[in-house]
């Protein structure tokens, strides 16, 4: 109980922390926005081609921005000394690790379902029939990416090149979603759209695999 | 020294054994003649590859557990002597691939996973070399290499559900799709040379990180005397 009332508290500060300057969320948009323009100079974006290539430029796009969100994760920490007084106030300090993942797959949720809209009208692709589900996918993607995310900034974090590192050790890991996730979109964004259950299953299995890992190695993350 | 010596001797033979059986023993295949000989190279060597991963990453459990440095030690000379197998396994498959299947390099699902294994392990090593401190360097890889390992199922899994599509190869297919006996001893005896030597270049390895381990304590107390 003390972990959940911990975490809601630290959540409430990370909350407050972005909301107050709303830089993570503005750049990361504009990040995204800039990459789905981008890409669609790599290939003419009809119709039909953007169902076969969207979902993938899409999730690319949401995992360049994630690794660029996460940086300041715990940086901010570092560069301010609040990660002692940090560790100092919880019991556990995976509590720590829950509230800004939390966090980090709401930030990502948000400029996700944000793009989402700008990206079906300049990909011609239609989302509003599947909308519940394709924030399913989204919402389980951006766990994954937000629980292997943290966790790996805590690392970066605390080495030479962060800004460098975090993508060098975050991109390769997250193969798995980046997979499943298009996989499951892409499903989502055809002709005849259905609901791929084993993808979902498998991003859940994802999520559950790492959050654990993080649960038994998260003190050792911040250790001094 | 002498007993690296007769160790280095003994999988040398081996390394020979294991030669001579793939060229000369093993019978030619019918239908891909003599270019499938690799086979003996390539197999082995991500068996050897993945066995040295393995052993990284339970020097790293270890090392977060017992903190001794000397799982560290065997935590960086695992991942380094597995990723020079993996690294084999990149070369000789394209070598491999563009006489049987006409193309250097398919996204299927064994080449890509092996791919990104090899990246993650690249990973692994650039961030050693970007943390000063030793203590927190270790700590620090041995958690990431942890956290690689646990990925490594997922990768093999969501590349083989959903990027399988070429057809399945004739020889790096399942287990008994064909391999006549003789290959099959021939490909276990090349195996187990291959280990003999990943224990032997593994040992090196432990040794020189543990001399340099040393010299880094004895700079750490003279900087501090």
């Amino acid at each position: 109980m003390a972990l959940l009332s911990n975490t809601a508290v630290l959540l409430g500060k990370e909350l407050r922390t972005e909301f107050r300057s709303r830089e993570l969320l503005t750049t990361t948009t504009v990040f995204v926005l800039i990459v789905i323009v981008l890409f669609s100079f790599s290939f003419d974006p009809t119709s039909a081609e953007s169902r076969r290539f969207g979902a993938g430029l899409l999730w690319l796009a949401f995992l360049f921005a994630a690794s660029l969100m996460l940086q300041p994760c715990f940086l901010r920490e570092q560069t301010s000394d609040t990660l002692s007084a940090l560790r100092l106030s919880v019991s556990d300090p995976f509590a720590i690790f829950l509230a800004k993942l939390v966090a980090n797959t709401l930030f990502l949720l948000l400029t996700e379902l944000m793009l989402l809209p700008v990206f079906a009208v300049m990909y011609n692709v239609p989302v509003l029939a599947t909308l519940h589900w394709l924030i399913l996918v989204f919402f389980l993607g951006s766990l994954g990416v937000s629980i292997a995310g943290t966790a790996l900034s805590a690392i970066s974090a605390q080495a030479r090149m962060r800004e460098l590192l975090l993508p060098l050790l975050l991109l390769p890991l997250l193969t798995p979603i980046l997979v499943a996730s298009t996989e499951v979109t892409a499903a989502l964004f055809g002709g005849s759209p259905y609901v791929q259950w084993k993808g979902l299953g498998f991003l859940a299995v994802f999520d559950v695999a790492f959050l654990t890992t993080l649960w038994l190695l998260g003190e050792y993350l911040l250790e001094e | 020294m002498k007993k690296s010596v007769l160790s280095a001797v003994v999988v040398l033979l081996l390394l020979g054994a294991a030669a001579y059986g793939s060229f000369f023993i093993a019978p030619t295949d019918a239908k891909q003649g003599l270019i499938y000989r690799i086979l003996f190279l390539h197999v082995p060597s991500a068996w050897t590859g993945l066995t040295a991963f393995f052993i990284s990453f339970v020097a790293n459990l270890l090392y977060v557990w017992r903190r001794q440095p000397r799982w560290d030690w065997l935590g960086v000379s695992a991942a380094e002597v597995g990723l020079a197998f993996t690294t084999v396994v990149l070369i000789t498959g394209p070598i491999w691939a563009h006489p049987v299947w006409g193309i250097w390099w398919t996204w299927s699902p064994r080449l890509t996973s092996t791919f990104v294994l090899w990246l993650l392990y690249v990973s692994y090593l650039l961030l050693r070399t970007l943390i000063e401190e030793p203590d927190r360097r270790a700590l620090l890889s041995a958690l990431f290499g942890i956290f690689a390992f646990i990925d490594v199922p997922l990768v093999f899994g969501s590349i083989r559900w959903w990027r399988d599509q070429h057809p399945t190869p004739v020889v790096m297919g399942e287990p008994g799709s064909g391999l006549d006996p003789l290959m099959y001893r021939v490909l276990f005896l090349s195996w187990f040379a291959m280990l003999g030597l990943m224990t032997l270049l593994l040992r090196q390895r432990y040794r020189l990180e543990s001399m340099r381990g040393d010299i880094e304590t004895i700079q750490r107390e003279l900087e501090a005397a």
